[in-house]
């Protein structure tokens, strides 16, 4: 059952792996590693986009949530475990193969969370406390609740920078990789640079498409009706405090797995993921690549976001993205990427007959 | 039978009491006006009965079951629909998604539904889709169906916006100066369409300042003067009620 509505979403497919087949025959493989990060940005942008661009929520702490994601995950997958493998609850685990033995980088064994197990408890924490900061937050509108979000994006930064367990200003390193299929791996290791590409590129296909038929669905309408009158929505029976606290932890546990995705792949997670500079950066391109097009967020994010990557905006990078929001703001607060065609041929079908009248 | 029954409600604000212990009932099938001058208190009564307004005391029953103090959409999904003085549709939708928005209390596709376009979703998206279509053609507004809903005229807004409110196939419709801004043909044709409404089996309250619409079309009349009910009536006799006579045309100052 192929339609129209299908189209950009082959397109896109079609695109990631001409991409990945142009790195090859020009010689430029290791771009695929920035692009696979880029991808896993693209999937905290997307999920943001439905929470700004189509529920009219702003949210200045998504990098909390992936960094709360990615944290989660490298904290639980390098716990060592060993010596605590004689006690009933963790042999029970071991059992129900929760925990397995892995080696570590230096030949010794380690004894640690499963990165799947890992994976799950960091999307049900990130739903929690989503939910638990979003019941208050979002109760705020416009630029109260842009404050009240970068109050929580603060804490989690101050949190992990300032925590032994989470390795304060150094990060955690030596993630293990995250086995998803027996020979299906998220990890660094330069021999997976293509499979990595394609995982990571896979979700955001199925991000894409989930996030798409949601956006033009019942629930869609609601979100985008909330955005744009709230009491009206309201009057119409949509529960707008229940549907904004779902786009909201919809749009955190995106955030989330991507943080996990992106710290299995680096094998490592530092404070920066979670500073205001990345939740701003998030914001930007949202604003950039159209507010409500989740296409034009997800093209802008992927060009951005690999030109930062590959290190073009040099000393300047958050510069680029702090000099971008301002130029939306200004000129576009609605995104640039949302030409209205229609809306300017009339316009200027109007203006033409207009002045065939005044003649 | 009794369909709405408010009893004894009040709402202060600050120094301004904008309505005093009203009471009155709206039985089923009828077209109900409230009337009164500016500053009469009757926007406020309006969204008192919606919910987006607490009473300070009194309690207002819908098909006998209390809904005063709930949020608004409760009201809505128990079959109470509104309108806006000030229209207020969804704009960057189109005034087919409008109508659809209205379909939201008896549809149920959530979160999960939505994203995974299972096809009991999509059936019932093709239902609201018809069912929304089926409404504009009734107001007469189909051929706007994919116009963005905020750029049509202020009397084709109108009609959208009665669809939309129709759309929640509510039991009572609350429709707060439905004439206001438009001209006398417009206000014509909105009494239609107001009693097409009430045809379709949907009582009606509306709060009106246009006299004009109000004696034509509805069952009953309420005054509302300085927040306190003055009369409530049928037409004719509303218009030979002296108190309601020195209200609107000033005797006391002659």
């Amino acid at each position: 059952m192929l339609s129209a509505r299908h189209l950009p979403i082959l397109a896109f497919i079609a695109v990631v792996i001409g991409v990945q087949f142009l790195a090859q025959l020009t010689g430029k493989e290791f771009f695929l590693t920035q692009l696979t990060m880029t991808a896993y940005y693209s999937l905290v942008i997307v999920g943001l986009c439905v929470l700004m661009g189509f529920a009219g929520q702003i949210s200045l702490g998504h990098a909390g949530f992936f960094a709360i994601g990615g944290y989660t995950s490298a904290v639980l997958t390098t716990l060592d475990l060993m010596p605590q493998r004689e006690r009933t609850f963790i042999a029970l685990l071991v059992k129900l193969k929760v925990i397995g033995v892995r080696p570590d980088l230096y030949g010794g064994t380690v004894l640690t969370i499963h990165p799947w197990i890992a994976c799950l408890i960091a999307i049900l924490l990130t739903i929690v406390i989503a939910y638990a900061i979003g019941i208050p937050v979002l109760r705020l509108k416009g630029h109260y609740l842009a404050m009240a979000t970068l109050g929580f994006g603060t804490i989690i930064y101050s949190i992990v920078l300032g925590t032994q367990r989470f390795g304060a200003a150094d990060g955690i390193s030596n993630v293990p990789p995250f086995q998803l299929l027996p020979g299906l791996s998220v990890s660094g290791a330069s021999g997976a640079r293509i499979q990595n590409y394609y995982v990571a590129w896979g979700l955001v296909v199925v991000a894409m498409v989930l996030l798409g038929n949601l956006i033009d669905s019942r629930v869609g309408r609601a979100l985008r009706s909330i955005h744009s009158a709230e009491d009206a929505a309201s009057a119409m029976g949509v529960d707008t405090a229940r549907y904004k606290l779902n786009a909201f932890i919809l749009s955190s546990v995106l955030a989330a797995i991507a943080g996990v995705f992106l710290t299995h792949f680096n094998g490592s997670i530092g404070p920066s993921q979670a500073s205001i500079m990345k939740s701003v950066r998030y914001v930007a391109i949202v604003a950039v690549g159209g507010m409500a097009s989740l296409w034009g967020t997800l093209l802008m994010g992927s060009i951005l976001n690999f030109l930062s990557l590959r290190g073009y905006f040099g000393i300047f990078d958050d510069a680029v993205f702090g000099g971008i929001l301002i130029l939306i703001m200004l000129f576009s607060p609605e995104g640039i990427l949302r030409f209205n065609l229609i809306g300017i041929a009339k316009q200027f079908l109007h203006r033409v007959q207009g002045s065939k009248d005044a003649a | 039978m009794v369909l709405l029954d408010v009893r004894n409600i009040s709402k202060r604000f600050g120094g301004l009491q904008a309505v005093k212990a009203v009471s009155f009932v709206v039985e089923q099938g009828m077209i109900k006006a409230v009337i009164g001058p500016n500053g009469a208190g009757k926007t406020t009564l309006f969204n008192l009965l919606s919910g987006f307004l607490l009473p300070d005391t009194g309690t207002i029953l819908f098909n006998g079951e209390p809904i005063h103090g709930r949020p608004p959409y409760q009201a809505a999904a128990r079959g109470l629909a509104r309108t806006f003085q000030h229209i207020k549709l969804f704009s960057q939708m189109t005034a087919l998604e409008n109508v659809m928005v209205g379909c939201h209390v008896w549809s149920r596709a959530g979160f999960l539904a939505g994203m995974l376009h299972l096809p009991r979703t999509w059936q019932e998206e093709r239902e609201i889709r018809e069912s929304a279509h089926d409404l504009m053609d009734f107001f007469g507004v189909a051929s706007l169906a994919d116009i963005e809903a905020t750029s049509l005229s202020y009397g084709q807004q109108r009609a959208v916006e009665l669809a939309r409110a129709c759309a929640a196939e509510p039991t009572m419709l609350l429709l707060d100066e439905p004439a206001a801004g438009l001209n006398m043909r417009e206000t014509a044709d909105i009494a239609r369409l107001i009693l097409k409404i009430r045809d379709r089996g949907v009582t009606v309250l509306i709060v009106e300042h246009d006299m004009s619409l109000v004696m034509n079309i509805s069952d009953e009349i309420i005054v509302l003067s300085y927040g306190e009910k003055i009369a409530d009536a049928k037409p004719g006799s509303i218009q030979k009620n002296p108190d309601v006579v020195r209200v609107y045309l000033g005797e006391d100052d002659a």
